[in-house]
Parts: structure tokens; sequence; C-alpha cells
């Protein structure tokens, strides 16, 4: 069996005391991140890129210790959505839902445990699959040549808009303004400078890392300082912390099914966790009908969502690993990450370092496991973290920003520049204009480029050739239909509104 | 007027900017069929594009901040910006301090918590980063330690 061979080499190199310990502290680190108000996956990963970075893991270290982050984020992130009612992040918002209602009526403790085995449930699945899917799709990724990859990352921009945003016009927009600060720099194929306005520091384009924290952590400082931290108080004691068997026991199908639909929804290169636990709610909510009580604080419509969500993050490696085109927005900063270490994701990542892939599989299946663990027992210290007041916790994310940002490069034109986008994500937040489209138009847009003009020079300027093989065509069509369906879809798919006290 | 229109017409404005200065693209004799100008070109029309259809259609306006919001709002950008210049010639400690410390009074005005978070986030993380996990940060300005 090769699945197993490969996993015994990810295994034998993810086991080591080393790495092992590394993905503990990550698990640790990234269920604190995950549950601070103000602080989600994305951020917490951003912002602690340039650190390992300057640490000198090397690459597979780096890669467990983050996708460490992010798996413990991913967990962390439904303890603030059922306690404070304020989502992490994005895809945590559908556990507010029926979260928040548990707390209140009195069984918080029931609350955290369960979503915490529905996330193990959705993210053990999501993994298998992982295994499972991505060496096939990688092998179908050989096919792929520059008119398919410029249709897939068309693909991407276009569901991510459609998905992610309730207006198409601000999201295309937003795809735009990362591309174009992509286009900022040296051109690759002539040498000759473009857009730099004769500034020096431009010359080598503007760092996407900078982009990242700026408009993730950055701007989440301002919406603080805006709202003066109100609203980040704990408004729930927290009982006794006992295992619900029972409600374990009767959401059984609800993940299973929860895990399948979010998987499948973090596969769509762009749609993402967001998707993922917005169509694991729903799908649950109509399954159980008017009788299921949704909404007011049921078992099933905690599962679901954090299944989903998990489920959904597991699945968004796919495309990441095997075509270089991340699922959400997370998974555009881990690509980032492999960026910056040097790896380039794609269907040879699979055979030329199976190393890195296959030890990453199996730091996902230990970072799960350890982070079940401590989250069932330790949830009441993550719920005290909970307490840092925000006025010490942002004014430290800013500084850890600046410091990690500072180390990458040593000059202030990056750290100014990183207010900048810090400034521009406020602005973009504040208008509803999604901000992954800029980070994956930045971190794609050179891709993009190299693969329009690579076809090009194949077919001697003809540009039917984009659309001349089978997989193109099909791309081009998903790519229209998942910009242009969410229109006509948007009467039936509202999304559910927070719940408000 | 709704912000969204006002946003639509400095996206348009900077669409129509960035095409132009796309199409002053060096351009070598190198070339292949598509060259270093088209595809910038393309950006800048699907975001004129965008930006028209924002200026038709604006979505109702967000909850802006009262003015004193956003004065403050104005500062922090400036405090951040001037720390941004001031890592490098004045050490780590005393500009992260004072950022911290003016930050956190903008988040939550009490003074003594202020001062206090400035200087535990300084001298903490700066103890943090510099001994456990190695990063080469100067504490002083040079002029201080001679």
């Amino acid at each position: 069996m090769e699945i197993i061979d490969n996993l015994a080499l990810g295994f034998s190199i993810a086991l080591s005391p080393y790495t092992l310990m590394l993905a503990v502290i990550g698990c640790f680190l990234g269920t604190i991140i995950g549950a601070l108000p103000g602080l989600g996956p994305s951020n917490g990963v951003a912002i602690l890129i340039p650190l390992t970075f300057t640490l000198g893991l090397d690459a597979t270290s780096a890669l467990v210790l983050m996708t460490s982050v992010y798996y413990g984020a991913m967990y962390g992130g439904r303890i603030s959505s059922i306690l404070l009612n304020i989502p992490g992040d994005e895809p945590a918002l559908m556990t507010t839902l029926d979260g928040y209602p548990m707390a209140k009526a009195g069984r918080g403790g029931d609350a955290l445990v369960l979503s915490g085995v529905a996330s193990f449930v959705g993210a053990f699945l999501a993994t298998i699959g992982l295994m499972l899917l991505a060496p096939m799709l990688a092998r179908v990724a050989y096919l792929f040549g520059p008119a398919e990859y410029f249709a897939l990352y068309m693909l991407a921009f276009c569901t991510l808009g459609g998905m992610a945003s309730n207006n198409q016009a601000k999201a295309a927009i937003a795809s735009c303004i990362g591309l174009g600060i992509a286009m900022i720099g040296v051109d690759n194929s002539s040498g000759l400078p473009r857009l730099t306005g004769g500034n020096l520091h431009l010359m080598d384009g503007v760092d996407f890392l900078v982009a990242i924290v700026g408009l993730f952590a950055i701007s989440e400082v301002f919406f603080f300082i805006e709202s003066h931290g109100k609203g980040s108080s704990i408004g729930i004691k927290l009982e006794k912390v006992t295992i619900p068997w029972k409600d374990i026991y009767e959401t059984k199908w609800t993940m299973l099914r929860a895990s399948g639909i979010g998987f499948i929804a973090g596969i769509l290169p762009g749609a993402g966790a967001s998707l993922g636990s917005f169509l694991a709610y729903m799908s649950e909510k109509s399954i159980a009908g008017e009788k299921g009580g949704f909404g007011t604080g049921v078992p099933k419509g905690v599962a679901a969502p954090e299944a989903g969500n998990n489920a959904a993050a597991g699945g968004a490696l796919v495309p990441m690993l095997t075509l270089g085109v991340p699922g959400s927005g997370t998974t555009a900063v881990l690509l980032a990450l492999l960026m910056t270490l040097n790896i380039t994701p794609g269907p040879t990542l699979f055979t030329d370092r199976p190393e890195v892939v296959w030890g990453l599989i199996a730091s996902l299946l230990i970072a799960n496991v350890v982070l079940l663990l401590m989250n069932v027992p330790m949830v009441k210290i993550f719920v005290r973290i909970l307490q840092v007041p925000a006025w010490i916790l942002l004014p430290g994310v800013t500084m850890v920003s600046f410091v990690g940002i500072y180390s990458l490069s040593g000059s202030y034109f990056d750290l100014v520049l990183m207010v900048g986008f810090g400034a521009l994500g406020y602005v973009l937040r504040k208008l509803d204009i999604p901000t992954v489209p800029v980070i994956l138009g930045i971190l794609l847009g050179g891709h993009m480029e190299d693969a329009l003009r690579r076809a090009m020079v194949l077919s001697d300027g003809d540009v039917a050739y984009l659309v001349s093989s089978p997989i193109a065509i099909v791309l081009w069509v998903a790519a229209i239909l998942g910009f242009v369906a969410p229109m006509m879809l948007r009467k039936f798919l509202e999304k559910p509104q927070r719940v408000t006290d | 007027m709704p912000s969204d229109r006002i946003f639509g017409l400095v996206a348009l404005m900077t669409a129509l900017a960035f095409i132009a200065s796309a199409t002053q693209i060096q351009t070598s004799f190198l070339s292949d069929p598509v060259g270093p100008k088209m595809f910038p070109i393309l950006i800048g029309v699907v975001a004129v594009i965008g930006s028209l259809s924002l200026i038709l259609r604006p979505d109702p306006n967000p909850d802006w901040p009262a003015m004193r919001s956003f004065m403050a709002l104005l500062v922090a950008v400036v405090v951040l910006i001037g720390y941004a210049f001031a890592l490098k010639p004045f050490g780590f400690l005393i500009p992260t301090a004072i950022t911290a410390g003016i930050l956190s009074y903008q988040i939550s005005p009490k003074i003594n918590a202020a001062m206090m978070s400035g200087l535990g986030l300084s001298v903490g993380l700066f103890g943090l980063f510099k001994f456990a996990l190695g990063l080469g940060l100067v504490a002083f300005p040079r002029f201080l330690t001679g």
C-alpha cells in the first residue's frame, strides 16, 4: 500500500521528539490565538510567520509548527464564539448561532466539549480525505499547462469573490487591488522595473508578509481603537466542565454529514471554511426541520458548523498543496508561509519533496489528537486567557507584528507600508470589501501573469488557446458560475445574522 | 453621498492612473506576445468596471465612527508611523514603551493601566524576543549606551 508507506515516512519525520514538541507548542499557541477575540487563524498565523522565519527553523519544522497553530486556531475560535458571542474569524460565525444561546442557558461547558469533539471529527476525517485525494489530484495536476493554470487562478478569484462578499463588484475591486500590487517591482520576463514610481524600495515588489500582517493584524487594532475594546468582556460564567456523552452520541450523524460537506466546500478553490461551516449548518438545519430548534441553542447546531469548519480547513489544504491555489484566507497565509520557506506547492511537491508533504499530513494527524486531549481538560485555562484585557492584548499584537516585519528586512519602509496596509484594511472592512482577495491577488498575481504570458508564447498570441482544452473549459465555466451564481442564489442563501442580546 | 460612491470614485481614479502608468512601462526588445504591459492594463480595466458598478449601485452606508474616534485613529496611524521610524535609531525599549502605552490608552483611557502595559509589554517582549527567540534587537540607542 502506497499510502501506508507514505504515512510511515511522514510519521518517521513528525514523531521525532523535537517535531512533536513543536506540534504541542503550536497547538497550544494556536488555541490561545484562536480563542483571543480579535485574533483569528489568519492574523495569528500571519504575525507568527516572520518570527518563524527569523528563528531559522528548517522547512519541515516550520511547517509542522505553523500548521499546528493553524489547526489550533480553528479549535480555539469556538471558545470566543460560544462564550462571548464574538466569532474569532468568519467561519466561526455559524458556531455563535447555537453555541452562545447554549452557553447562556448554562450549558457552556457542554457546548465547548461537544464542539471540541466535533472539531476533532471534522479535522480528522478531512485529513484522511486529504491523504486519499491529494495524491490523485496531484497526478491530474500534471496535465495542467499554463492555460489551465490561468483558468484555475480565475476560478479561485471568481469563487472567492462570489462567496466571500455580498457584492461582486467589491470582491472584483479587492482582487484588482491585490493583483495590481503584485505587478509592482521588476518584471520577471523582461527584467525591467514596473510601476515603482522610481522608488528603490519598491524594486523588489511589495512583500506579501507586510501586506498580510497589515491587512489582518494592524487593521484589527484600529477596530479596537474605534470601539474602545467594548464587547470583549466575558459575560458568561463557566461551571464545572463534564463530558456530555449523550450529546456527542446523538450528534454523530450530524458530525459525519457536516464533515463531508465541509471537506467538499474546502476543496473548492477560493470558497473555503466559511462556506463549509455555512453549508453544514444550513443543511443540518433543513434536515432537522422546524422541530429541530436550530438557533435556540441545540447541540446539533454547535456540532454541525464546527465539524464543517474544521473539515473545510483540511479540505482547503488539498488545492493549496496540489495546485498552489489556496481555498481560504488562512490557507492563503499558509501558502505565504510555504513561499517564504522556498517550497513551491504543486504536483511536483508530491514527487520531489514527499517528506514535506507526508510529514505535514502526519503532523496534522498528531496535532489533531493533541488538540483533542488538550482542549477537553484544559478548556478552563483557555477560558481564563480570554480575560486578558484588550488594552494589553492589542498593543502587544502590534508590537509583535512590528518586530516580526522589522526582523525580516530591518527597514523602516516595510513598517510604514504595513501601517498603510493596516489603514487600507480598516477602510476596506468598514465598507464590507473582503480583504482575502487582496492577499490572494498579491500572492498569485505574479504566477497568474506568468501563466498567461507562457500560454500566449505557446500559442503565438492566439487568445483562443486559453480555452482550447477540456480542463480549461471546465475551469472557465466553473469560474463564471462561481461568480454569477451567488447573485441569483443570494435570495435563498441569506446569511443568518449574529444573535444579539 | 454614500461612502461606496466615494470609494468607487477613488478606486476609479486609481485604476485609471494605474492604466496610465502601465502604458508607460518600458518594453524590452526580447518581448513575448503579451509583454509586460498587457496584464496590468487588464487588471486596471476590471477595476474600472468594478468601480463604475460600485458608483452606480452603492450599498447602504456602514456605521462610521464619530469625529472623535476618527481623530483617535489618525493619531494611532501617526504614532505607528513614528514608531516605524524610531525603532532603528532609538532602540527597542523606549519607543515600544511609548507606542504601546499610547495604543493602550486609546483602547481604554486609563492612564496608569496604559503606562503599566506600555512598560510591561516593552520589557516583556524584549526579553521574549532577545533571549527566548534569539532575535538581534538593540535595547537602547547607541548614544545612551556609548
